[in-house]
């Protein structure tokens, strides 16, 4: 004790003192304030809405009425495998594959020229040259596309001049991707899709890339891989979880679109566009409640198959 | 004399990034089968002559040899070396087992031979069992072990070590430091080892080079680059040495030149002490000493300009004269132990 009273003063306790000692000592209930916002927000706004969006997937909808009527059914459900909305589910998941996979395709060397070679001014060149569309409105975006891809914009414009009017036609007279013009067409879609979301799969694979160690590439060349037994075994593996990432964001921002399909190509209904129609102009709550998990449930799947198949195995 | 096959040769190898020349005409010889370690401070070019034999780096000109076949402008995949590098670069997403069979497996071995010879390497080098680890579930020293082993495990003709044992703490490291030259003797492979750290290449190589911007200073057996340096700064890298030049060498040896002599050939007498024919001596004050447990060393301002380190065991023995800070004393040492050194760089 003696050794206690001989000890200096401890700084006089003003009232904020007071309460910075309070948090020190308890830090669980530091840690409760500092979430409890948070955890607020997405308990109740987050996973509040969507257990609504879930819940009233399962309610009656009255055709004749127009009303929705608080009775448990599986009816939504089954109207989901009617022909019609069967086709849109599959159109719709098609393109999202379709749009991934050449976001993958395009973003991936893109984003490893910029890790690996690109250094200094050219690198914060392409970061910006990636990032600058997002800060323009997606609806300008879009609309400028329909002018580049119409009959009389650009892209026919330049081919014309290369001679390749005929090549152009001969692709739109394809079934299913083709039609009067690349504005009206799935294929014109595509590529709309593509350069909107472009950006989502850039950047995840371009910090996984980044965070992938030069000397474990260099480990693999050491040990007698050729280039491309590197890139199988160690880069691709590695970067993977980016990948993901980015195929997360691509998959499921155009699985939820409905402006892009409202725009270009035919009048063949996606996901978004059937969730407004029943839900805006029906009133049929409950059926586009239904169509809404949809995209939830693909989701999943695709993330089960991806776990499955060890792409979060370097995470 | 016996003829020793040459393992590595450098020939007037010179690196340049952009303007700086990291490996600035190196001429080397390094045998088949010996531990040979290159010695220098960070930025004298060691790393980027390893970086060189490996195939990570091309020389801006010169040739590099591996057992006569000149392998300058090959890519690493296609060279019989190697690397243990500074962080492990351990594969993240591979087992242990699958990080050390990487190169069996990219040669395209079975299963059953892999499996086989991954356990064989776990058991030399002291990992038995833990083939189904992930890098992450490791501790420093046993990742360095599974670095080493499959840099290993298909017998290359020469193996490269980036400063291994940088990371690991000292008592860690010292235990490496004999069991890598265990199992560099078991193996029978060349070992080609880059630190900066001189205790580690005084006790591990058969012979060393020292690095200094980007040039050798001196190449040769540990105890010869100890006793004999041939340059200052191996003099004053390998250890510590007193530099005794101009106007001070000539008022104790009678002739300008620059040599240097070891602290702990130093022997401090009293001021009055006879010294011998074959005996320098210098007199002055001691200005400090520093007690280090198994020895001390002093400081001692000579008379004229300059100053001396000198170090003694504390034997624990009575003397005549215990050193003292401000005792005026007389330094005496054998003339065999100066060395006459370039003036150097």
């Amino acid at each position: 004790m003696a050794v206690a009273a001989a000890a200096p003063n401890p700084r006089p306790a003003s009232a904020a003192r007071k309460l910075s000692r309070y948090f020190h000592g308890h830090p669980r209930f530091s840690i409760f304030l500092l979430l409890s916002l948070p955890l607020l927000w997405l308990g109740m706004v987050y996973f509040g809405s969507v257990g609504a969006l879930i819940l009233q997937s399962f309610f009656h909808y009255d055709g004749f009425s127009g009303k929705v009527i608080n009775q448990f059914t599986l009816e939504n459900y089954g109207e989901l495998f009617s022909p019609s909305n069967v086709d849109i589910v599959i159109r719709t998941t098609a393109m999202a594959a379709a749009v991934t996979l050449a976001s993958i395709v395009i973003a991936f060397p893109l984003a490893y020229f910029s890790v690996r070679y690109a250094s200094g001014r050219l690198k914060a060149l392409l970061y910006l040259a990636v990032i600058l569309p997002l800060w323009s409105s997606y609806i300008v975006r879009v609309y400028s596309w329909k002018l580049i891809l119409a009959k009389e914009g650009i892209i026919s414009w330049f081919l014309a001049h290369l001679g390749l009017t005929g090549l152009l036609d001969k692709v739109l007279q394809l079934p299913a991707i083709g039609g009067p013009s690349l504005s009206m067409s799935m294929l014109g879609m595509w590529m709309v899709f593509i350069y909107i979301w472009l950006p989502y799969m850039i950047l995840p694979i371009h910090s996984s890339l980044e965070r992938l160690p030069k000397s474990v590439l260099e480990a693999s060349a050491d040990l007698g891989a050729r280039p491309g037994q590197t890139f199988r075994r160690v880069t691709l593996p590695l970067v993977l979880p980016g990948v993901v990432a980015g195929s997360i964001f691509t998959f499921s921002l155009t699985l939820g679109d409905f402006i892009i399909p409202g725009t270009i190509g035919n009048s063949s209904l996606f996901i978004g566009q059937a969730v407004l129609r029943y839900q805006g102009t029906a009133g049929n709550i409950p059926l586009a409640a239904a169509i809404t998990v949809v995209p939830m449930a693909v989701m999943a799947v695709y993330l089960l198959v991806a776990r499955n198949l060890g792409a979060f195995d370097a995470l | 004399m016996e003829e020793k096959l040459i393992a590595v040769r450098f020939l007037k190898v010179e690196k340049h990034f952009g303007e700086v020349a990291a490996v600035n005409g190196v001429d080397l010889e390094i045998f088949d089968g010996e531990f040979f370690t290159m010695l220098g401070p960070s930025g004298s070019g060691k790393t980027t002559c390893l970086r060189m034999i490996a195939g990570f780096e091309q020389p801006t000109s010169g040739r590099i040899e591996l057992y006569g076949k000149d392998v300058t402008g090959l890519p690493p995949y296609d060279r019989p070396v190697h690397t243990v590098f500074q962080d492990y670069a351990l594969f993240p997403h591979m087992s242990v087992g699958e990080n050390i069979g990487y190169s069996l497996m990219i040669r395209r071995k079975t299963g059953a031979e892999i499996s086989r010879r991954v356990n064989d390497m776990l058991e030399l080098v002291r990992l038995p069992g833990l083939a189904k680890r992930k890098p992450s579930q490791l501790s420093g020293g046993q990742r360095q072990r599974v670095a080493l082993g499959r840099a290993l495990i298909d017998q290359p003709k020469v193996l490269l070590l980036d400063e291994p044992l940088g990371a690991l703490d000292l008592k860690l490291r010292q235990q490496m430091q004999i069991e890598l030259k265990n199992i560099q003797q078991r193996v029978g492979i060349t070992f080609i080892y880059v630190t900066h750290d001189q205790e580690e290449a005084l006790t591990m190589s058969d012979r060393l080079a020292v690095f200094n911007q980007g040039c050798v200073e001196q190449v040769g057996a540990p105890a010869d680059i100890y006793e004999c340096p041939a340059t200052i700064f191996t003099a004053g890298f390998v250890g510590t040495s007193n530099v005794i030049s101009g106007a001070l060498a000539e008022k104790i040896t009678g002739k300008v030149q620059t040599l240097t002599v070891r602290p702990e050939k130093i022997e401090i007498r009293d001021p009055q002490a006879v010294t011998s024919g074959s005996e320098y001596y210098a007199d002055g004050v001691i200005r400090d000493s520093i007690y280090l447990g198994m020895y001390t060393r002093y400081t001692i301002v000579l008379d004229q300009t300059g100053e001396l380190t000198v170090v003694e065991q504390n034997l624990g023995m009575p003397r005549k004269v215990q050193p003292a800070p401000g005792m005026r004393v007389r330094a005496v040492w054998e003339h065999s132990s100066t060395r006459t050194v370039e003036a150097g760089r």
